[in-house]
């Protein structure tokens, strides 16, 4: 079945969450592809039939927090939170994260929005999978301007989780905080190690299996587009008209 | 009660203003009235981030300084005027982070110096903070922590649904409002309605209602939050949005999208 490259990366982000236990996970702001992952996750059962908890922070009607945003900062505080997404205007081979900008502080060349909850969540959940459609060098560099939020931490200075994996438009990064690297596991059809090379600013190590990232599935793709897309046309109008050519009614 | 101009007067240039942002109750009709009175050097807090209002304060040139975790208008994509303005130099941003800003803000409210606050160690926004301190644990752990201090606006401005005849306003479950109402030195409410009776007496509406002891006026806006979602009430209007993140590309299409929706509303008014 033919699928959009959005539906390919919804999916390879839900396999990546159901691949460890996974509780609770808290989506932030404009993240409409990771909310998608964690609807079909959601919708499909985790593998160990638990019940997975989703917080959408920009969910409108029935939103979890009734303290306030700041709720998502707290519950995370506590270890409640196992798992967030994140992304960057930059992001460098050791998995730091600028959403800042660059050029001279605080942006001067190009001002990024901001580092949102960054410099605090992902420190604080149990773990982050790193997402960003745009792989290139402009993107993905050796060395970010600006650190919004580190990849690793010094002794010391309490941090509960690190970037699981580094999912983009061409290829998937597994993480090993405790050498501060990535490692290429899977690329994306029509990707070539060279063409990842070519297009990745930072070093990097190759999985031995390296292989193609798997295909959505009938069912995954049947889940997306009916139940999965249900749940977000209020949030995401604008994707969900894009990716699933579904309109929220007026 | 008082109206949404005689509100803007009351807020001096140069003031700290704390808004809310796009998901939380911002009264863009004050922003628009802060803009028509021409105020000067406000210093604009993001609690946590900014949104539309922001970018209209920025662009009419009414904002100094602002201190926030992000400005953005979601689906909509970069805040046109903020950046424009952060790259022309004439804007001071102050980094944060947003669990940061609830925490200086809860500082505020309990009334204590500072509170501490995990993470943020390693990351530039700390660096660039001579206001945050990384401290060790008093309590002799060997952690490493930041102290934050309490942080009091000098005006706290949102827009809830409704106030009752005893100045009392219901947010709902935007419960930040709550804190940053505790937080300010003072608060100015607008609402889409003032109903009869007392919501703390009702069970139901109290737990997300303010206090009127905290709240220093209120004003009629209807639509006030508009373009942006209110609660329950109506939803963000995506179309709206789009359609100024493409005109305030340029200061001139900036400037034409100013005259036909924020001063062409007092002319009609």
């Amino acid at each position: 079945m033919s699928h959009k490259p959005e539906e390919l990366l919804a999916v390879t982000l839900a396999r990546l969450i159901r691949a460890r236990p996974t509780r609770h996970i808290a989506v932030g702001a404009a993240s409409p592809i990771p909310a998608a992952a964690c609807w079909l996750v959601s919708k499909q059962g985790a593998p160990r039939g638990e019940h997975v908890r989703l917080s959408l922070l920009h969910k409108r009607s029935g939103n979890p927090f009734t303290e306030g945003t700041r709720e998502l900062f707290d519950l995370t505080g506590q270890g409640r939170i196992d798992l967030f997404f994140l992304g960057g205007g930059q992001i460098d081979g050791q998995a730091n994260l600028n959403l800042i900008g660059t050029g001279e502080w605080p942006g001067r060349d190009v001002r990024f929005p901001g580092s949102f909850g960054s410099a605090f969540m992902y420190f604080m959940a149990g773990r982050t999978i790193l997402f960003r459609e745009e792989h290139s060098p402009r993107v993905l560099v050796d060395r970010v301007a600006h650190i919004s939020a580190p990849g690793v931490s010094e002794p010391g200075v309490f941090r509960r989780g690190h970037a699981q994996a580094l999912v983009t438009g061409r290829c998937v990064f597994g993480f090993d905080p405790a050498r501060g690297r990535f490692t290429l596991e899977t690329l994306h059809p029509g990707e070539t190690l060279e063409n990842i090379r070519a297009e990745t600013g930072f070093d990097f190590d190759v999985a031995p299996s390296l292989g193609e990232t798997p295909a959505p599935t009938a069912e995954e793709l049947a889940l997306l587009r009916g139940p999965v897309c249900d749940e977000m046309l209020e949030t995401y109008p604008e994707f969900c008209s894009r990716v699933f050519e579904r309109k929220a009614a007026a | 009660m008082t109206t949404l101009e005689e509100m803007a007067a009351s807020v001096p240039d140069g003031a700290l203003v704390a808004l809310p942002p796009d998901n939380s109750l911002p009264s863009v009709a004050l922003a628009k009235a802060l803009i028509r009175r021409g105020s000067k050097g406000l210093r604009l807090l993001g609690v946590p981030v900014s949104g539309f209002a922001t970018d209209l304060l920025i662009g009419a040139g009414c904002v100094a300084e602002v201190q926030t975790s992000a400005v953005s208008l979601g689906e909509a994509g970069f805040a046109p005027r903020f950046s424009a303005a952060v790259k022309a130099g004439t804007l001071k941003v102050v980094d944060a982070t947003c669990p940061a800003i609830h925490t200086m803000l809860q500082a505020s409210e309990k009334g204590v110096p500072f509170m501490p606050l995990r993470g943020l160690i390693g990351s530039d926004i700390l660096a660039n903070r001579p206001d945050w301190v990384v401290m060790d644990s008093p309590f002799g752990d060997g952690e490493r922590i930041v102290a934050l201090p309490a942080l009091s606006p000098d005006v706290a401005a949102f827009h809830a649904v409704m106030a009752d005849s005893l100045g009392n306003v219901w947010v709902g479950r935007r419960r930040e409002c709550a804190t940053l109402a505790h937080a300010s030195k003072r608060v100015l409410v607008t609402v889409e309605r003032v109903v009869e009776g007392n919501f703390l007496e009702d069970e139901r509406l109290a737990p997300g209602t303010i206090s009127g002891t905290y709240i220093e006026a209120v004003a009629v806006a209807e639509r006030g939050a508009h373009p942006v979602a209110l609660l329950d009430e109506y939803g963000f209007d995506a179309d709206h949005v789009a359609a100024y993140a493409r005109a305030a590309r340029t200061e001139a299409g900036f400037n034409e999208w100013m005259a036909e929706h924020v001063f062409a509303q007092r002319a009609a008014a």
